[in-house]
């Protein structure tokens, strides 16, 4: 059996390889974006403690 | 190993799709609508990007707890029609990885959820996780007839979440928003029994057209019906709602209530004839009625969701 063309397999793979790549992507995104809105608010040290700035 | 068992192996191999609808979607994007609802409805402000961030980690909570289902119910899932299709059953994802996959996912929600907004929505998302996985899928399902009934619960919990978000406890406008979702899913899941047929009774699921049987299970949705009709009515007195809210509950619990009416007196016999086409026609509808009421909150809802300065 020849592996020398793509292989459905190999397809499969891709996909879950670039959907997982996206997904790690927008995880990123979501922790650098977070970290700006509560840097820029001044809330970094009650985002850490868990409360919000009207407690 | 032969080409024919080769090609097997790999076309068994899961896609990303068989990933992301091991999160179940459908359920998801229900979890989603009431989350955006309760996160609209509550008073205060909250930066747009803090709230969509949590509607994600809400969303994927709600994932993690349909993957959990997944592998405790492969078994059962893999008997009826409805959901054998699935990628458990249908030997793309293993129980095990499920299993882990929801464990993972499960924790980074309720974390996230937690950095986001605050530790109530948080543990608010956790306790939802635990009652959807440990209450309804492990000890309720195969226990009782009142599975969905003490189980809807968990269904119920995503607009007290969003409301957590934004104003950090637990008001009672979001508890009239669970009680809407509470009261609607025994009739809209009973309809579904009733057109399944024996999918249930096959995986012997204790659903209640298995232990009390069918005439008994319409009795349910009526009676259920006129508590829902109830519920999302007395809404109409509260804060939530407004002249859009009251048209549309009106106008829908008056059709919910000639439904269910029509599906009560409906012979068996009828039902065999037309192939449970009220029943159908009534879970549609049970759908549509959950979206407009809450769309209808939204609408009702001034918008909370404001950049700094602005």
């Amino acid at each position: 059996m020849s592996f020398g063309r793509e292989h459905d397999l190999h397809k499969r793979r891709k996909g879950r390889n670039l959907g997982l790549g996206l997904v790690l992507i927008g995880f990123a995104g979501i922790m650098f974006g977070l970290t700006v809105v509560k840097v820029t608010e001044g809330q970094f040290a009650e985002a850490l403690a868990g409360v919000s700035r009207s407690e | 190993m032969s080409e024919v068992s080769l090609h097997k192996l790999y076309s068994d191999e899961p896609e990303f799709g068989d990933f992301f609808s091991l999160l179940k979607p459908r359920v998801m994007s229900l979890v989603v609508f009431t989350a955006i609802a309760g996160l609209l409805a509550a008073p205060g402000n909250i930066h747009p990007f803090v709230a969509f961030v949590s509607i994600v980690f809400i969303a994927l909570g709600g994932g993690a707890s349909g993957a959990l289902n997944m592998w405790y119910d492969a078994d059962i899932d893999s008997i009826m029609s409805r959901t054998k299709s699935r990628p458990v059953p249908a030997g793309k994802i293993s129980a095990d990885d499920a299993k882990y996959i929801g464990i993972v996912l499960s924790a980074i929600s309720v974390v996230m959820l937690g950095l986001a907004s605050n530790w109530l929505a948080a543990f608010l998302l956790a306790f939802t996780i635990f009652f959807y996985v440990i209450v309804y899928t492990i000890w309720l399902k195969r226990a009782t007839s009142q599975n969905i009934v003490i189980g809807g619960a968990a269904g119920a919990f995503p607009p007290i979440i969003g409301w957590a978000v934004v104003t950090g406890n637990i008001g009672f406008e979001s508890i009239l928003m669970f009680a809407l979702i509470f009261v609607w899913t025994p009739p809209h899941f009973w309809s579904l029994a009733l057109f399944m047929k024996n999918d249930y009774e096959s995986a012997k699921v204790p659903m209640l057209t298995v232990t009390n049987g069918r005439r008994s299970t319409r009795n349910h949705i009526f009676v259920y019906s006129l508590i829902l009709a109830f519920v999302a009515l007395s809404i109409g007195l509260s804060s939530l709602s407004g002249p859009v809210y009251l048209l549309v509950a009106i106008v829908l619990n008056l059709q919910l209530v000639v439904s269910a009416f029509k599906l009560w007196a409906k012979s068996e016999t009828d039902s065999v004839d037309d192939n449970s086409l009220i029943e159908r026609k009534f879970f549609k509808f049970s759908l549509l009625y959950l979206f407009f009421h809450f769309g209808a909150i939204m609408v009702e809802t001034k918008t909370n969701i404001a950049w700094p300065g602005v």
